[in-house]
């Protein structure tokens, strides 16, 4: 029963967390950048304000438009319930495993591209011909990394992941996790749009990705498309953090080791904010078809990360 | 098992009434007709399987008998498996085809389209039961020239006859290897059961000689790359429920071929065999995908899914036969699970697809997709059921085609027990390949749907679509329910193909456990995942998240305003994004493999180049391993047939000393032979 309430607790965590968390990476960037920047809790106002907000939809527009940000934002919270953010074992640990996630990112990817070719706008088009592309060239980095992962645990479920890392500790140093986390931290910031392949703070540039497919919601459907999106920001996290670095997750689902997991979650959080930061303040983007590069860059450190998980088990 | 013959019976009638019917009745009487005989056969067809494999008796039933003698049918769990695939897409294309080929009536023979539907299905059924290679033989050819015929009914059209002519050549070659390769294994008599060549004990040289006969042969058949090139040719322009029936149904023969000579008649293999397998399918994967993208005509661009989809069958069977050499019995059961999934998976959506792109075909006569758009709005049901079968062939949770390739992604995983690291390593590969062609997938079904289905028309037709008929509608829901529940049943459907393979090829007699609850227990295999919880939780959460926000207070109001366009008002068709740019980025990334051709002219101004009249750009992609494959082997042949034909001078007596002569040697080889 605990562990039912524990999966709740934890999505209701993700979501209210989530959009602190996009509010912290802009503002340690804004910090970097020698600007004040707005607080961490902005993006909660612009939740807030969105909600409010009537909806202007295009005529062209049909029913999947308007039903894509509900899709997007069920699947992005139903991955929050396979995740590890607090705690494992967890009763629906066995309902998915890391393949289900990648796939039910991809259902919410598939929905938005699909909403951005709806009001024709050349716009939309454009971004939903980019994201598709890099979500396409991004998904083998992401099995190898799987991969990877699921041989040295001998499980591709993320709770038992987590649990074998946590009694071999020793396997968190192995090249294949130190060389899949590098594969999937790139990826992290191509399926999240961060810099260098997306900027996520231009709003009207021919460079942009998932702006671009969005460019066209607003109102409630903007906010659930942000949010669901904060989410996955979030759930990127939680997998570097929880799958790499699985000490502080709660094993005994006990009072005092869940305030362990808490503490321990933000800590990670502030330390892959940080890192994205300081990222996104050093380099530039890159040019659209350099991304593929960089993508298969990530695929090879995968690659590598699974042969050497092969020898050297 | 008194129903069995009578199924049997009553499957058999049904296609013979239809075929006959088809030719003595005309216009809607005759359509129904042989819709309604069709029907009866695929049902009966498909209740025989299922009868079969629910009560797990494998074999049911030996039938020796037919006018011919030496005909042999006999119904196992794999052959149970196929007649079902069978029956599901024929009961679908034979209602389609009612209200489909209304349009057909006095342009094309309608009578001979009906008839041949209905022996292509009935040579189909007979096929899968065929018990010695006489039989099977007979039925395949019967299957390969019904289709070439169906392929031909638009035959004025351009590219038909073409498109026809590449597949009976190439199907032919490799009906050429089938009989090389029953030859082979029967010892020179094809009347031989297949029970006695199971029992045959042949050197190694025999055997791998007969498994790359029958590789050459059921790859052609179901368009393995490099033999694929007849299939973007002929699928596209045969009539569209006939497509759906090949793409669904008849490549799997291929399949089937394969699981039978392979796993059962050899009794498995070296290791290597399963790796060619593997690499075939995962170059056909890869390839299949990344040609569909390029494409834009509609039919073509699912005829290279299929290629793809083939390739991801092979990948999972390839797996299996790999893991038969080492042993691993219980991870080359659920490898071969998961391709026999994926088959009826694929038959499925692709079916749906192909039936839904011939709606659009219909209501639009053009299988340009530039041509399209808005078409969500015009045939809102069709457009519904496609991307139900785009969500399914993009493996998107929870529809079939997740739950197959989810089950081969974990056969993959299971490669680390392959006890030599060096062949262990081909598998991540393998995993690799297959996520990039399912992302590639999913990124070439947003295309499709999204030029096809939305946004504003591109041309008149476009405009004034209308929605398919009653039946073709009828049709299309049947494969929808069947992606949905298959999906949603892998618990179900994993123990019943695992009891349909029981007792091949020395294959591990695997209840594999998917309960309702959970998931595997296969010792050895890594993940767990429950197709109906996660359905489930989705739908909750769909429901939910309007619910919260109106609870919550969120604004309910909607404006409808025009489509945002930096200030411009007045949006048109031309500034929609085409299926062109869509696919542009990764035309550009892939750019070494497609070689795109490119021919860009200019009109300037007279008085200043500053000032453009009109800019002509062309470009097209030639797949290159066509012209490097094939042109030399046509060209050869061109040769050779030109040298023999100097033999054929038009002299009687000249041929009369010929047959003397051939007549002779032949007289002279029987004799030194006995």
């Amino acid at each position: 029963m605990i562990g039912y309430v524990l999966e709740v607790a934890q999505a209701a965590l993700a979501l209210v967390l989530a959009p602190g968390l996009v509010g912290l990476v802009r503002w340690m960037k804004a910090r970097l950048q020698n600007r004040r920047g707005a607080p961490a809790w902005q993006p909660y106002r612009e939740l807030g304000k969105l909600f409010r907000k009537e909806v202007v939809v295009s005529s062209n527009a049909s029913w999947l438009f308007r039903a894509a940000p509900f899709v997007v934002f069920a699947s992005t919270v139903a991955v929050t319930f396979l995740v590890p953010i607090l705690a494992v074992p967890l009763p629906f640990d066995g309902v998915g495993d890391l393949l289900v996630v990648v796939y039910l990112l991809l259902l919410g990817t598939f929905f938005l591209s699909l909403a951005g070719l709806d009001p024709g706008s050349p716009f939309g088009g454009m971004g939903a011909s980019r994201e598709m592309t890099v979500a396409a060239l991004a998904e083998p980095t992401v099995a190898l990394a799987i991969f990877a992962l699921a041989l040295s645990a001998g499980s591709t479920n993320l709770g038992q992941i987590v649990a074998r890392t946590m009694t071999a500790p020793g396997a968190a140093l192995s090249p294949g996790h130190l060389l899949a986390f590098a594969a999937l931290f790139i990826v992290t910031l191509a399926e999240t749009g961060r810099l260098p392949i997306d900027n996520p703070a231009t709003h009207l540039e021919l460079t942009m990705i998932h702006e671009a497919m969005i460019l066209e919601y607003s109102g409630r459907y903007l906010a659930l498309i942000e949010w669901a999106a904060a989410v996955k920001l979030l759930i990127f996290f939680s997998l570097l953090g929880n799958l790499f670095v699985p000490w502080g997750v709660s094993m005994a689902l006990t009072p005092g080791t869940l305030v362990v997991a808490v503490a321990s979650l933000l800590a990670k959080f502030v330390v892959l904010a940080g890192a994205v930061a300081v990222l996104e303040t050093r380099i530039a983007k890159l040019r659209l078809f350099r991304v593929p590069e960089l993508l298969s860059a990530s695929f090879v450190l995968a690659l590598l990360a699974v042969t050497s998980s092969f020898l050297l088990r | 098992m008194a129903p069995a013959p009578l199924l049997l019976a009553v499957m058999l009638a049904g296609y013979a009434a239809g075929a006959l019917a088809a030719l003595a009745a005309r216009g809607a009487l005759g359509r129904g007709l042989v819709a309604g005989c069709a029907l009866v056969g695929a049902l009966a067809g498909l209740l025989l399987g299922a009868v079969c494999l629910g009560a797990g008796l494998a074999p049911t039933f030996t039938a020796s008998f037919l006018p011919l003698t030496g005909l042999a049918l006999r119904l196992d769990g794999l052959s149970a498996f196929f007649l079902i695939l069978i029956g599901v897409v024929g009961a679908a294309v034979a209602v389609y085809g009612f209200g489909y080929t209304e349009a057909y009536e006095g342009r094309y023979s309608l009578r001979w389209l009906g008839a041949l539907l209905n022996v292509l299905l009935l040579s189909l059924s007979v096929q899968v039961m065929a018990d010695n290679a006489l039989t099977f033989l007979m039925a395949w050819e019967a299957m390969s020239l019904s289709a070439y015929l169906l392929v031909l009914t638009e035959h004025d059209q351009p590219g038909t006859v073409r498109a026809a002519n590449w597949y009976i050549a190439i199907t032919h070659a490799g009906f050429a290897a089938l009989v090389a390769m029953f030859l082979l294994l029967s010892a020179g008599e094809l009347t031989t059961s297949f029970a006695a060549m199971r029992a045959a004990s042949l050197a190694p040289q025999v055997r791998d000689a007969a498994f790359v006969l029958a590789l050459f042969g059921f790859g052609a058949k179901a368009g393995v790359v490099p033999l694929h090139v007849w299939l973007p040719m002929a699928h596209p322009v045969a009539p569209s429920h006939v497509s759906a029936l090949m793409s669904g149904v008849v490549i799997k023969m291929g399949v089937y071929g394969l699981l039978r000579v392979t796993i059962d008649l050899l009794g498995g293999g070296p290791a290597w065999w399963g790796g060619l397998v593997l690499g075939l399918g995962t170059v056909s994967a890869l390839l299949g995908v990344l040609y569909a993208l390029m494409e834009h005509d509609l039919k073509r661009l699912l005829a290279y899914h299929s290629v793809e989809n083939i390739g991801i069958i092979f990948i999972g069977i390839g797996a299996g036969l790999m893991f038969q050499s080492y042993g691993l019995t219980t991870l080359a059961t659920l490898g071969i699970v998961g391709g026999l999934y994926h088959t009826i998976n694929h038959a499925c959506f692709k079916g749906l697809l192909f039936l839904g792109a011939g709606s659009v075909l219909h209501a639009t006569g053009t299988r340009n997709m530039e041509e399209m758009g808005g078409l969500i709005k015009r045939m809102p049901r069709t457009a519904f059921f496609f991307l139900v079968g785009a969500c399914a062939i993009s493996a998107l949770p929870p529809l079939n085609g997740f739950a197959s390739e989810w089950l081969v992604f974990q056969t993959l995983l299971g490669g680390s027990a392959i006890p030599q690291p060096e062949v262990a390593v081909i598998m991540p590969i393998a995993v690799a390949m297959l996520a990039l062609t399912s992302g590639l997938a999913a990124a070439c079904f947003v295309k499709a749907f999204g030029i096809t289905f939305l946004a504003i028309p591109r041309s008149p037709e476009a405009e004034h679509a209308h929605e398919a008929p009653r039946s073709m509608q009828v049709g299309m829901v049947s494969l929808v329910l069947l992606c949905v529940g298959l999906g949603l049943a892998p618990f179900a459907v994993v123990p019943l193909l695992g009891s349909s393979l029981a007792g091949l090829g020395g294959l591990a007699p695997t209840a594999v456990a998917f309960t309702l609850a959970l998931p595997l227990h296969v010792p050895g295999t890594f993940g767990q995942m429950s197709a109906p919880l996660l359905a489930l939780g989705l739908a909750l959460l769909l429901a939910l998240v309007p619910l919260v926000l109106r609870v919550l207070g969120a604004d309910r109001r909607l404006r409808v305003a025009d489509t945002w366009g930096c200030g411009r008002i007045g949006q048109t068709a031309r500034m929609e994004y085409t299926a062109t740019a869509f696919a542009e980025p990764l035309r550009r990334v892939f750019a070494e493999l497609y070689r795109p051709s490119r021919d860009l002219s200019i009109d300037f101004h007279p008085a200043s180049k500053y000032f453009v009249q009109s800019i002509e750009y062309r470009s097209e992609i030639h797949p290159w391993f066509e012209r490097v494959l094939y042109d030399p082997l046509l060209h050869g042949l061109r040769g050779a047939a030109t040298r023999v034909r100097r033999l054929q001078g038009g002299s009687v007596h000249l041929y009369l000393v010929y047959m003397t002569l051939a007549l002779l040697v032949l007289l002279t080889v029987a004799r030194w032979r006995t």
